[in-house]
């Protein structure tokens, strides 16, 4: 019998500790798929965040260093300086990377440093206990948004990609999903092409992962992976946002 | 007197409210407390447990590393502290739903069907306060006049109905002692 | 009195909107976030009174600097990373002599650390924390009781000096529930002269921390030492407790002095002559009171849940005139009563 599905070799044998039906998990694993694919296990480097994916060095079978929250851009610049011919890829929270991180991602972006972001929009900060993140939704709640965010007292949501976009020094944005098995299936190309444009020394590259988030989203897994589709995509669309081209032979 | 006693479970089954009801009831009782919920990352996975001091001078630490007394509503939470209950405490087991039993002969042992007493009274969520009859009845910490009322003015707003089903379930535990 | 069983979070929250507070800036860190929280709900009710989550705790304490200048009672909360980066406006607003509220439920450190009860802040507490020449007034709970009055208290301190005052709590301060009685709001004394209102031609004034010029520069800090001399004066706050008769006194604060509280107690009951001396205000530090005990006794011992911080001060204090020892458990770890007690007799029977 042909084996079709097993665990990527990156990818640690140990139980995440991430609740059920998180987009956590499934991200880690394309991250891991892509790697093998890649044949890079061995020169990549991962930057987690503070986050719910605080301890991805559990699971990812590479070399990693954490970074302080929301500095995942600034430290993988430093690595990817050091170490050019690495691939070096930051995996961040939206609170990490929308938020306290903002000037850090927005920079690193702007001088097109050859690193790849993983950002994981799950509209909430999910290690903390559900408070606003950058991405909430307006009229959601959180604990620190009870009546719903306001647009007028709390801001609106912040479409990160479609601004780093606009850097010069961006050349590869893609928003994907990981909700449906299509999705899945287009996420883990998009982690692909990214770590690819990083090998070929194009410049600064982000896979945004529209994330489920069950616990803090208070629903059912399978009601979040709906929530995704119906109404996270609504303000969140998922799709290319930019691309160079340089890399067309890696397309799918 | 100082008793310290620790509150595990699913975080669906009210482990939480079970000590914050405790914890009022002592405060009526003019008793010093301290209430200490487990917290942050331990909180994922979807367990919970809160433990609470009460005594009749100054509270010197909130944690228990030898709790007196140990509430748990599932099979995990008995199997997470059991090596730590103090000799000569007591644990309460929701006896409808852990299957083991402490491997602790110096303690005492309350079995208390409390999900099934629950569900009997067609309510399974106040399982806890099932529970927490039994528990005031058994341990005499506070009186249930005074625990009633706490718990009273924790479900504050809520409907009468409620309370009922609550004061149906605390007399439902209380009796399952005798 | 109407006792409420209240956590030391939701107490500081309560405390400080009772005391006027009207502006609160913050970010979501364990073991600090129902603080948050609180004032997110209760602020948006509260008259006049603004929430913000900010983008980053260095966004949150100069929002708070902003609002403080512009005249509000104003406050921000974090833990130990946080705290990190709060240093920044700490210094601005000692600099530009604007009072402000800063909050921190210590966890374990350093760097990311966890998310438990810890007191390894003591140094960037009490030596000002961030760059330059300048001094924070720091109060240390050890009850929520005890939270939510010297909240009510900085408040008061933060206005008369016209100095940020920090509140140095723990992940355990923060997250633990007791009954307690509010005190009642009390008027706010703070002339306006020193609120920035938008005045008009011929009567504009700033606020500002840039001094070029050597001397003024010099001056402005001197200034600020006449201030720091009358706090450590006036303001110095401590607790003793069974001191008296003992033979070896325990120094801690915050949640150790609970802890040493419980372990003096058990050892007493066995014929030990112990007692506490327990700091409340971190700094101005107690040392007038360690040096007089120490005329009497001999032996000092100093508990933190930290590698020895305090420790310094203490030893600062007695100038060699007494032994210390010390007993530590950083990182996140509480000890027992019956630990300390054990340590405490050890060093007891030397
Ligand atoms: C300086 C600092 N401030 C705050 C925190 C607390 N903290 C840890 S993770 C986090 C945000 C988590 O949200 P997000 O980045 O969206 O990640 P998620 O957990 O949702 O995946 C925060 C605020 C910290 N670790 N350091
Ligand atoms: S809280 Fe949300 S983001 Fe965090 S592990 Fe659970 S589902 Fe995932
Ligand atoms: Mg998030």
């Amino acid at each position: 019998m042909k084996k079709v599905f097993s665990r990527p070799k990156s990818l640690k044998n140990v139980a995440f500790h991430y609740c059920a039906g998180c987009g956590h998990s499934i991200t880690h694993r394309l991250i891991c798929d892509a790697v093998d694919q890649l044949g890079i296990r061995g020169i990549t480097i991962g930057v987690p965040p503070a986050g719910c994916a605080v301890l991805a060095y559990n699971y990812f079978d590479m070399d990693m260093l954490e970074a302080p929250h929301g500095r995942g851009c600034a430290v993988a610049t430093g690595i990817k300086r050091t170490l050019p011919d690495r691939v070096v890829f930051s995996y961040q929270g939206d609170g990490d990377l929308a938020a306290i991180g903002t000037a850090e991602t927005f920079h690193a972006a702007n001088r097109g440093e050859n690193i790849t972001v993983i950002f994981i929009n799950n509209a909430v900060y999910g290690m903390t206990g559900g408070q606003m993140a950058p991405t909430t939704l307006l009229g959601m709640t959180s604990t620190t948004s009870p009546p719903g965010r306001s647009a007028i007292l709390d801001g609106h949501p912040i479409r990160m990609s479609e601004i780093l976009a606009q850097l010069d020094g961006a050349t590869y944005i893609e928003r994907c999903a990981v909700n449906t098995p299509q999705n899945i299936l287009r996420a883990g190309r998009a982690i692909r092409k990214a770590f690819q444009y990083q090998m070929d020394g194009v410049g600064f590259t982000m896979i945004e992962v529209l994330s489920q988030c069950p616990t803090n989203w208070k629903m059912t897994a399978a009601e979040s992976c709906r929530w995704v589709d119906e109404v996270m995509a609504q303000t969140f669309p998922v799709g290319v946002i930019k691309d160079i081209g340089k890399g067309e032979r890696h397309a799918d | 007197m100082q008793i310290k006693t620790v509150f595990a479970g699913f975080g669906g089954q009210g482990v939480l409210m079970m000590g914050y009801s405790l914890a009022h009831a002592a405060m009526n009782e003019g008793l010093h407390v301290t209430y200490l919920p487990s917290y942050g990352a331990e909180v994922r996975g979807g367990t919970a447990n809160c433990t609470v001091a009460v005594s009749d001078e100054e509270i010197a630490s909130p944690v228990a590393s030898q709790p007196d007394f140990i509430i748990a509503m599932n099979g995990p939470s008995l199997m997470a502290f059991q090596t730590r209950i103090a000799p000569g405490g007591a644990f309460f087991l929701n006896s409808s739903i852990i299957e083991g039993r402490p491997n602790r002969t110096d303690v005492s042992l309350f079995e208390i069907p409390a999900a099934g007493i629950a569900s009997d009274l067609g309510s399974p969520r106040v399982q806890n306060v099932v529970m927490m009859g039994a528990y005031v009845k058994a341990t005499r910490l506070v009186s249930a006049d005074t625990y009633l009322k706490s718990l009273k003015s924790i479900l504050g707003g809520r409907k009468k109905a409620a309370m009922e089903i609550n004061r149906k379930a605390f007399a439902a535990g209380y009796d399952t002692i005798d | 009195m109407d006792k409420t069983l209240i956590s030391g979070n939701w107490a500081c929250g309560e405390a400080a909107i009772r005391a006027g507070c009207r502006f609160y800036a913050g970010y979501p860190i364990t073991p600090q976030n129902e603080l948050t929280e609180y004032m997110a709900e209760h602020m948006r009710q509260a008259e006049g009174g603004t929430f913000i989550q900010a983008e980053s705790e260095i966004a949150a304490v100069n929002m708070v600097l902003g609002a403080s200048a512009a005249g509000a009672r104003a406050m921000t909360s974090s833990s130990s990373p946080g705290i990190s980066l709060k240093q920044e406006g700490i210094s601005a607003l000692a600099a530009d002599e604007l009072p402000a509220v800063v909050v921190n439920m210590m966890r374990g450190g350093p760097g990311l650390g966890n998310i438990l009860p810890s007191q390894g802040d003591y140094f960037q507490a009490t030596r000002g924390g961030g760059h330059g020449d300048y001094r924070t007034i720091v109060l240390a709970p050890s009850s929520v009781q005890e939270l939510a009055d010297l909240t009510m208290d900085a408040f008061d301190l933060a206005d008369a000096y016209r100095n940020p005052v920090m509140i140095l709590g723990d992940g355990m301060t923060g997250q633990m529930m007791e009954p307690v009685v509010f005190g009642k709001p009390r008027p706010r004394h703070y002339s306006e002269k020193y609120v920035l209102k938008g005045s008009g031609e011929g009567k504009s004034r700033f606020i500002r921390a840039l001094i070029l010029d050597a001397l003024r520069m010099e001056e402005h800090n001197w200034k600020l030492v006449r201030k720091y001399t009358v706090i450590a004066q006036k303001e110095v706050r401590f607790e003793t407790f069974r001191t008296g008769n003992a033979k070896l006194v325990i120094i801690a604060y915050g949640i150790a002095a609970r802890i040493a509280k419980g372990a003096i107690n058990r050892l007493r009951d066995s014929g030990y002559k112990v007692g506490l001396i327990r700091p409340i205000t971190l700094w101005p530090f107690p040392a007038q009171i360690i040096r007089d005990t120490a005329e009497r006794i001999g032996k000092f011992l100093v508990f933190e849940m930290s590698t020895g911080q305090m420790l310094e001060d203490v030893q600062l204090a007695l100038e060699g005139r007494a032994r210390v020892s010390f007993y530590g458990r950083p990182g996140g770890v509480v000890p027992t009563p019956a630990e300390l007690a054990k340590a405490i007799v050890q060093e007891y029977q030397r």
